[in-house]
């Protein structure tokens, strides 16, 4: 066929209704894309939890479910709280300066609490969202980085967290864990989910 | 065009009769013949020529198996009555309640290392004869996909039974998009379709491995053997079979796949399942391998169990993945300054070129050193699978086969396959200091493999290729 018998009101026809055929197409996807986002009811699930501590004792941890997520209360003894200091120049980011998570300001000191012996963290560790496991007794141990001063130790890469839920250096995981915004609502009850700020 | 409308004799037999009214109507003889009876087929294929139609029995098994599994699953993380989630329980009801349940499960769940098994072979088995050269280029591209949508049919699967493994397996993988700057995190949200992994996320993992990726993954079957028919196959030799052909115009060195390859095949498709009935009967978790303990416990948010791995088929690729650390991306910023150097000082590049390069360098340095190595592991991961698809452009070798090239090229493609097995052992088993100076150097040597091949494949003595194909009738 030659040039010459292109017509050219035709092809502007032809692409106009291209477009406006993709435009629709384009706008069809919207409600397809939206429907796999996080649904009315999961984006309403994020309410915050109380937690009783009355009964927790030193050295023990417990572990309540916050937005689906874990979240630690760790009552750390004197020795716990000593090793913070030792550790720090082994850490990757001791004053939690990093941004991605955000430490909360009432957090943003050693202890990475309110409460210099209580720790409130989110148990996800910030590489690949796996739960690192306790292992408060220090000392060498297999399968533990060498002089462990005891602290969090996350199953699936290796990443290691002091007591605090600093991360140390050259691990997989870029940031300490989450602190999530917390408050005291008495001695015994802890608020999750909630701070004063807000 | 439509052929023209075929008259047969009216005394012709009824069976002819009726072939005749289908081909004027549906091309069934001609389908016969351009893909079975008439489609030549080298006759030196070997041993390894088998893999390719034990993955479409493999895909068989697996959509048949697929199919009466759904009869009975649900996908459901809510939990029941007794405080289990849905979807566990159903799995343990077609393992322990559904007649004969316990043997289709362990038939797919088998199915799925199969597969993986042979697909490898089969790609091995294109590395080693340059099946993947022109003008394979698009059969290799399309298997390419064939392999990425297979894996995304394994890991979306994997999450089905909703156990423990399943759970974190799911959430780190899913975690990994995370790391990707600016857009990560919302698209880890788009496919969790939730804050956390949970029912949304399951639900959606269902309908992408029953039917959307399986869709996807016939298209390309469909692609993949097209292409194939239309340039013809490969061989060990590498030759091509279509140069030399008698007077009636077959490849000389040709025989019809049918009856010669499908009998052929057959015997491969006898001892595979011989193979294939042994594990689903006597080894169904494969030692560990093919089904892990840890998911026989249910799905646990709270608590991620001590020990994670991936399925051995992408365990390899995990520990490329856990191979960057920070440390690593000194090196790798190495080697790009060492591409750079031989960019500027080597290659015949202008002075633009060459500024071009170093520019090119400084970027890369400021953004491998910029950002996280947690992000270049997920990149390197991607790019350990996604390199596959430049094999054809990256081999510069001027013969095909492997047999026709220099000796030591055999060594090479051996340490490939033993880096790969120790990629492969590392992946499944816990962190440690050791593990990762295995992982880092398998990575270096898996990635330089294939970037240096440009350069390798064309070192060395290469052997006199032949005209015809070597075969001894037996």
């Amino acid at each position: 066929m030659s040039e010459a018998t292109v017509d050219n009101g035709r092809r502007v026809w032809l692409i106009s209704t291209c477009a406006m055929g993709g435009v629709g197409a384009a706008a069809v996807a919207v409600p397809f894309v939206s429907s796999i986002q996080p649904s009315a009811r999961a984006r309403a699930a994020g309410a915050s939890v109380e937690v009783d501590i009355s009964r927790l004792q030193p050295g023990e941890k417990m572990v309540v479910e916050w937005r689906g997520r874990p979240v630690w209360v760790l009552y750390r003894t004197p020795e716990m709280i000593a090793s913070l200091e030792k550790v720090e120049p082994r850490l990757a980011d001791p004053q939690s300066e990093r941004r991605v998570f955000p430490t909360p300001e009432y957090a943003l000191n050693r202890y990475r609490s309110i409460k210099p012996e209580l720790l409130v963290a989110v148990g996800v560790c910030t590489h690949f969202g796996c739960s690192p496991t306790s292992r408060f007794t220090p000392g060498d141990q297999p399968g533990l980085p060498s002089d462990w001063p005891g602290g969090f130790f996350c199953p699936c890469h290796g990443s290691a967290f002091d007591l605090s839920g600093r991360v140390f250096a050259n691990m997989p995981a870029p940031d300490n864990l989450e602190i999530p915004p917390h408050q005291y609502l008495s001695d015994t009850l802890l608020l999750v989910g909630e701070d004063q700020q807000a | 065009m439509a052929a023209e409308y075929k008259e047969i004799s009216p005394n012709a037999p009824a069976g002819e009769q009726l072939l005749n009214w289908i081909d004027n109507r549906f091309p069934l003889s001609k389908l016969y013949k351009e893909h079975l009876s008439e489609y030549y087929a080298p006759k030196n294929l070997n041993f390894w020529y088998f893999f390719g139609s034990l993955a479409l029995l493999v895909l068989v098994i697996q959509i048949v198996s697929g199919i009466f599994l759904v009869m009975h699953y649900k996908p459901d993380a809510t939990l029941n009555a007794a405080g289990v989630p849905v979807a566990f329980a159903s799995v343990e009801y077609i393992m322990r309640e559904v007649e004969w349940g316990w043997l289709i499960r362990y038939i797919h769940s088998t199915g799925a290392s199969f597969f993986f098994i042979v697909v490898y072979m089969h790609m091995f088995r294109g590395l080693i004869y340059g099946s993947y050269r022109r003008p394979r280029e698009l059969i290799w591209l399309f298997g390419c996909g064939i392999l990425l949508v297979m894996m995304a049919i394994a890991f979306t699967g994997y999450l089905l039974p909703w156990g423990q493994m399943s759970f974190w397996g799911a959430a780190v993988i899913v975690n990994l998009f995370a790391a990707i700057p600016i857009i990560g995190p919302d698209l880890a949200l788009l496919i969790r379709g939730d804050f956390v992994v949970g029912d949304a996320t399951l639900n959606r993992f269902f309908s992408l491995h029953v039917i959307a990726l399986p869709l996807v993954l016939l298209g390309l079957v469909v692609a993949h053997i097209i292409a194939l028919h239309e340039v013809g196959s490969n061989n060990p030799d590498g030759i091509e079979i279509k140069k030399l052909k008698d007077a009636s115009g077959k490849p000389l060195d040709g025989i019809p796949f049918h009856p010669y390859y499908s009998v052929h095949d057959l015997m491969g498709v006898g001892v595979f399942l011989m193979i294939f009935a042994a594990v689903v009967f006597f080894a169904p978790s494969g030692g560990g391998f093919f089904l892990k303990y840890t998911n026989l416990i249910p799905a646990d948010p709270l608590v991620t169990p001590a020990h994670i791995a991936p399925v051995w088929y992408f365990a390899a690729y995990y520990s490329m993945l856990r191979a960057v650390t920070t440390e690593f991306m000194y090196v790798l910023t190495a080697a790009v300054w060492f591409a750079a150097f031989h960019g500027i000082f080597r290659a015949g590049f202008g002075s633009t070129g060459k500024a071009l390069v170093l520019g090119g360098a400084v970027v890369g340095t400021l953004m491998l050193l910029g950002l996280d190595a947690m992000f270049w592991g997920v990149v390197i991961m991607g790019a350990a699978v996604v390199i596959l698809c430049f094999l054809p452009w990256l081999d510069r070798s001027p013969v095909a086969s492997i047999r026709y090239r220099p000796t030591w090229n055999k060594y090479l493609y051996g340490a490939f396959v033993i880096n790969f097995f120790i990629l492969t052992y590392f992946g499944v088993l816990p962190p440690s200091a050791i593990s990762t100076r295995f992982s880092q150097f398998g990575t270096l040597f898996y990635l330089g493999f294939f970037l240096l091949m440009p350069w390798w494949s064309r070192w060395g003595d290469f052997k006199p290729v032949p005209s015809r194909v070597s075969f001894t009738p037996h």
